[in-house]
């Protein structure tokens, strides 16, 4: 459905993009179902672990931790990994970290390459970067596959195809895999995909991976998946690249005992996933023969520099926000305008733009707090909301543009309103009166106002006001004073 | 900046991070307070060994895995009767696995730096295991004499993982304790056979990895 890449700087602002998910009732059933279902797994081996709040403690304070030494650490993963044979790499952006890839690619003689489920890749659109220097990437991740063939874009950071359900995925593998007896049934389509990449797998000699863990102490790299198509884009190449942003250092081995019982429970309902892979550096008959690092930053240094919300940093990528959130659930992942969609998705996007694009998306939240209630590593995700919708009004108000800023004096005024009581009740008349042709009633003879005209639009747009009582309970009181007296 | 000569991103990067973290690196600092974070969560053993044993097996059961107990002097009957049930006969061996436990019957091929299309066209592989959690139903596979390199668990279909009930722990943390001598070796967790939700959340087994995962516990 969506066309071209997500891309934040680009992107139509949320509540437009929103508005357009609304209509496709297709899409929204398939997300309902999909969400549901993982909600209903994840609670089910939630509940089973008595020590699951002493666990999300114990991430929450590993990350940030890791946060505060990160310097530390990464100096730490660069010289254990390369004793191990590695080469690390450092890119300060996104076309930093494509063009060393590409380079790489071209350097491991291959213009093709075999590719595991990246959010960070996707981040950097690394597959244009790819295409663009004549090197095909194939997507080996099931849903990523689906993602690639069908020319769209992911939706949600774990099961980024969870938007398409069995008949469009269906059309999807017949029209690109010529397979027109293709039948509908999941295990049908998983059996066309295992066929059409297994040739991929045994032949193309370069692999392209993200990372869900650098561990500092060893070197190591921890990937941690499903299917196996990790495993097979591990293992079988001659070369294998590696991109990871900068926040995916774990200080120590030890601490994937808390991260390896957090992430499948929380991000796809299973006591643990099919397959975690650990390696360090390059293995003698076993595995690349080569192997490359590129430690990326892409705006996440500039997240660390703000302490109210640096704990963004802290994600692990489980997506158990988007699955709660009541935003998300309704409008699904392409209308963040962001391969990070949901609530971690409307708090990170715009902090790797540096708050110059996709400034709708701290609004595009009801502030219930679902999203902080599942977190595996606790980020106050609502708290994270607010200080950006401060930082977003700040930024429209600053300087000469700010004394014209209409949002900003109708603030001035109700500030002015709520500080006298004569104004406030003058404004309540006021109120009274200049609202009655815009009132509806409901079946129950409830007045409701869901249009507003001019700049007040914008907040009707989403949200119905019910009529103003004709009795406030300060005339009320008053009133009742007036008796008992 | 105003240097002459531009920073390298590695030292732009780590000098972006020391300022927004407002304190010099000091590793001292970071070892005692890494030291000192809180993990309250369980990290031993609350079960008898045996209820682990059955917990594991229960857990495997439910990632569709068969399960087996089996004494060590039994163990080549029972390889047998593991691979007949599923009519395995070519499998590929890891160097190092005892001999005296394969079944005569069945085509072991040793793992001779087989390619991986020699893999792709065998039916199965044994191999041992480093060890196995309960809670989460997985085991262990590290390149040590006996489980031999990952590709070899991977690429064919059918994978039969013998685990030893002493290397059988009930947690995570246990687990982790146990690998972090050889950390740094290749390591796989492996829970379940393949599988994926990526169509409409549908568990279906078997996408790229063994289609098909049994396991026997030697007691």
């Amino acid at each position: 459905m969506s066309e071209g890449p997500l891309d934040p700087t680009t992107a139509p602002t949320f509540p437009i993009a929103a508005r357009a998910a609304m209509g496709d009732a297709q899409l929204r059933n398939n997300v309902r179902h999909a969400t549901n279902v993982i909600q209903a797994k994840r609670a089910r081996v939630v509940d089973e672990m008595p020590d699951w709040q002493a666990l999300r403690e114990a991430g929450k304070q590993i990350r940030q931790h890791t946060m505060r030494h990160l310097d530390i650490y990464l100096e730490q993963f660069e010289a254990n990994c390369t004793r191990a044979g590695g080469v690390v790499h450092w890119a300060r952006n996104a076309a930093e970290a494509s063009r060393i890839v590409v380079d790489l690619v071209k350097q491991s003689g291959s213009d093709e390459v075999i590719k595991i489920k990246s959010m960070t890749t996707e981040e950097i659109q690394l597959n244009h970067a790819l295409e663009a220097a004549g090197i095909h990437p194939y997507e080996t991740d099931l849903a990523e596959l689906i993602i690639q063939l069908g020319n769209d874009q992911p939706s949600h950071i774990v099961v980024p195809a969870l938007h398409k359900n069995r008949q469009q995925i269906r059309e999807i593998f017949q029209r690109t895999m010529h397979l027109p007896q293709l039948g509908d049934q999941p295990q049908d389509l998983a059996d066309a995909a295992r066929i059409f990449l297994r040739e991929k797998f045994l032949r193309v000699k370069t692999g392209v991976s993200g990372a869900n863990f650098l561990i500092a102490e060893t070197g190591g790299v921890c990937i941690v998946e499903s299917e196996g198509n990790g495993r097979m884009c591990l293992t079988l190449p001659e070369t294998l690249i590696t991109v990871a942003g900068i926040d995916k250092v774990l200080p120590r081995f030890q601490d994937l005992e808390v991260m390896l019982q957090l992430l499948p429970r929380s991000a796809t309902g299973e006591r643990m996933n099919p397959y975690n892979s650990l390696w360090t550096g390059v293995h003698a008959n076993d595995g690349p023969r080569a192997f490359h690092v590129v430690l990326m930053d892409n705006a996440r240094s500039e997240i660390l520099a703000d302490e109210e919300s640096r704990q963004t940093l802290n994600c692990i990528r489980c997506g158990a926000c988007q699955n709660a959130c009541p935003v998300y659930r309704q409008t699904g992942g392409h209308a963040y305008g962001s391969v990070y969609a949901g609530p971690i998705g409307a708090i990170l996007t715009p902090q790797l733009q540096q708050m110059q694009h996709a400034q709708s998306l701290p609004y595009a939240s009801s502030l219930c707090g679902a999203c902080y209630e599942v977190c595996p590593v606790k980020i106050n995700i609502p708290e994270v909301l607010i200080h950006l919708r401060n930082q977003v009004v700040l930024q429209n108000t600053a300087g000469i543009a700010g004394l014209f800023d209409v949002e900003a004096a109708a603030m001035k005024a109700m500030a002015a309103i709520f500080r006298s009581e004569r104004r406030f009740k003058a404004a309540q008349r006021l109120g009274r009166i200049a609202e009655t042709p815009l009132v509806r009633r409901d079946q129950q003879g409830l007045g409701w106002i869901s249009w507003l005209p001019g700049i007040l639009g914008g907040w009707s747009q989403a949200r119905d006001l019910q009529q103003m009582p004709q009795q406030t309970f300060r005339d009320w009181w008053e009133k009742r004073s007036n008796h008992d007296n | 900046m105003t240097t002459s000569s531009p920073l390298s991103a590695r030292a732009e990067i780590l000098q972006k991070i020391r300022i927004a973290n407002a304190h010099a690196p000091d590793t001292a600092i970071a070892q005692s307070a890494w030291s000192d974070l809180p993990r309250d969560y369980k990290r031993t053993s609350t079960l008898a060994h045996n209820a682990v044993l059955d917990l594991l097996a229960d857990r495997l059961h439910d990632y569709d895995a068969q399960v087996l107990r089996s004494a060590l002097a039994d163990l080549p009957r029972n390889i047998a009767a593991m691979l007949s049930a599923r009519s395995i006969q070519r499998l590929v061996v890891p160097a190092g696995l005892p001999p005296e436990w394969l079944p005569p019957g069945f085509i072991f091929t040793p793992d001779d730096s087989l390619s991986s299309a020699e893999l792709d066209r065998v039916d199965g592989v044994l191999t041992a295991s480093t060890l196995a959690i309960a809670e989460t139903g997985t085991v262990v596979l590290q390149n040590v004499p006996g489980q031999g390199r990952r590709a070899l668990s991977l690429v064919p279909d059918y994978h039969l993982c013998l685990v030893q009930s002493a290397d059988v722990v009930q947690t995570v943390p246990e687990a982790m304790a146990r690998l972090q001598p050889t950390a740094t070796l290749p390591t796989t967790f492996v829970s379940g056979p393949s599988a994926t939700a990526d169509i409409e959340m549908t568990r279906i087994k078997g996408v790229h990895g063994p289609r098909f995962l049994d396991v026997i516990l030697i007691v």
